[in-house]
């Protein structure tokens, strides 16, 4: 028995060693020296002391606040619909499924769609309006972002208000509430838990997505995640590429607080 | 009812954002020019193309065979893992390997491909397959411990104990009570493992070094340089691929739901 439990925790252990515990550990050691090897603050004290990379983290926070944003105001409706339809779980299939497309080529399609001669502009075009500048510009880059994401916003949300009682609606009605309130006061507060998850899993991938800033926004918009990538693969300086990923783990630890679900005051909500 | 129909016509509106680029890209994969705009009539010549293109099925097989072996062995290891968590004796005990498992499900893709680079270079491995198989495995191993963890808790524990009060060792009951218990719990995980895998860009993009890329890697650097229509012939094809893993997907966890009822008829 004993020698059993054993055997299964021997893999998974070495995996939650080796892949989990070192490789972050490496990173903040590598974060805390110099070149040479020496331990030393220096890298965080250049990171705050330069207004380029404080500069670039707060416009990433703004980008990824922005994203989370759009998501948001777009999935909620959405997400409220179809929890109202009949055939919920299959038009919820139809929202999972564009997010086993590859994100590359999700991407890619924009390239396409938003480039000078390309769909976009033809379609302003019929009404008159000359060929805009579309691609590598800040908004195709808050634009695609925001799609790619919507779908990861949708299902949490629609959770939420799936698993909301619908008796406590009906209590609402009878006693009085419009529809108006009963959604103000009782389906919004009931799927909050649903729009923190729902924000948790947008905004914190919003702050590194390094492919889409290099293939839309075209290197204008410069991302935690960008940084990062530019730093270990392209200036080869590893120490400062883990500094701004120590930052990047502190932002994700931060928004992982801030939209923590707490049971308790759901369970007194929820009055289950 | 005037409130239903603006509801449905925003429902619809949504649904035709989602999915307008996909079928943008994968129409213009038919069209006989060279770029992604201007319809210039029916043609196959694009996938003709990918077809002759030896570097693109090279890569395409060798994506597959990373996405296969490393789901199969994250699922292994995965399962293990859960079945050992569920053994945990105390709450905290599992909440706390929970958090650890859950560690690289929240991390951003930058984060795990610049540590993973420098484990590998600290280790002295050379990038190429091995690194990025072992990152794969990696990164899909709590997706798995995730899916099969609920099965294993919502097991009766009278089964197991009634497998081994009849006299059954560990191994036995592992096989024939627990296993086929959890089985759909598993094949679940395997298939999000899968996707993991097939999806992921970022991860591979660090750890792949020069000689060796994947899928989204290569359409990646390619869609750097520009429009490339095979690039859609591709596209189209990977949507048809997605649409049949969506469909076994959903089958295995609709069987799953349905074994759930009965109890104890899974464990036949």
């Amino acid at each position: 028995m004993k020698k059993g439990k054993l055997f299964f925790a021997v893999l998974y252990v070495l995996w939650l060693a080796l892949f989990v515990v070192v490789p972050i550990a490496l990173l903040l050691f590598q974060s805390l020296t110099s070149e040479s090897g020496q331990l030393t603050l220096n890298n965080f004290v250049s990171y705050f002391s330069s207004g380029t990379y404080l500069r670039m983290t707060f416009n990433s926070i703004f980008y990824a606040f922005l994203i989370t944003l759009i998501t948001l105001v777009i999935s909620y409706p959405t997400a409220y619909l179809l929890s109202q339809l009949k055939n919920r779980q299959f038009w919820l299939l139809l929202v999972i499924l564009p997010t086993w497309i590859n994100l590359l080529l999700k991407t890619y399609a924009f390239i396409g769609l938003l480039s000078r001669d390309g769909t976009a502009n033809s379609f302003i075009g019929l009404f008159g309006i000359s060929p805009q500048q579309l691609l590598f510009t800040d908004s195709s880059f808050v634009l695609v972002s925001s799609y790619i994401e919507i779908p990861f916003m949708i299902l949490p949300i629609f959770n939420a208000l799936n698993e909301i009682d619908r008796d406590l609606v009906q209590a609402s009605r009878d006693l009085g509430a419009n529809s108006w309130q009963t959604l103000w006061r009782l389906i919004i507060p009931l799927s909050m838990p649903g729009v923190k998850s729902g924000v948790q899993s947008v905004f914190i991938p919003s702050l590194s997505l390094f492919m889409i800033t290099r293939l839309i926004g075209g290197n204008r918009v410069i991302t935690l995640g960008t940084a990062i990538e530019e730093l270990f693969l392209t200036t080869q300086n590893w120490h400062m590429g883990s500094t701004i990923g120590v930052i990047l783990i502190i932002a994700m630890v931060a928004t992982m607080v801030i939209t923590r679900e707490r049971k308790k005051s759901v369970l007194r909500r929820g009055g289950k | 009812m005037k409130k239903n129909k603006i509801g449905n016509l925003y429902l619809w509106l949504v649904f035709i954002v989602l999915y307008v680029p996909i079928f943008y890209l994968i129409t213009y994969s038919f069209n006989s020019g060279k770029y992604m705009h201007g319809w210039k009539g029916f043609s196959l010549i694009h996938y003709c193309q990918l077809w002759a293109d030896t570097r693109m099925i090279e890569i395409v097989v060798d994506t597959l065979i990373i996405a296969f072996l490393s789901s199969v062995l994250a699922t292994i290891i995965g399962t293990f893992g859960a079945l050992w968590i569920n053994f945990a004796k105390s709450q905290l005990t599992k909440n706390i390997l929970l958090n650890f498992n859950s560690i690289l499900l929240v991390s951003p893709d930058v984060i795990i491909g610049a540590s993973f680079l420098i484990f590998f270079t600290a280790i002295g491995l050379s990038l190429g397959f091995l690194s990025v198989l072992l990152s794969h495995i990696a990164f899909s191993i709590p997706i798995v411990v995730l899916m099969v963890l609920p099965r294993l808790q919502e097991m009766p524990v009278t089964l197991t104990e009634a497998a081994e009060d009849l006299g059954a060792n560990f191994w036995q009951v592992l096989n024939k009570v627990t296993l086929p218990y959890i089985s759909s719990g598993i094949m679940a995980g395997f298939f999000m493992a899968l996707t993991y895998s097939l999806d992921d860009f970022a991860v591979t993009f660090f750890v792949t070094g020069n000689g060796f890329s994947t899928l989204s890697v290569e359409i990646y650097s390619r869609a750097r340089q520009g429009i490339s229509l095979e690039i859609n012939a591709l596209s189209a094809i990977m949507f048809i691929v997605s649409l049949i893993l969506v469909f076994i997907y959903y089958f295995i966890s609709r069987n799953g739901n349905r074994k759930r009822t009965p109890g104890l008829e899974a464990t036949k």
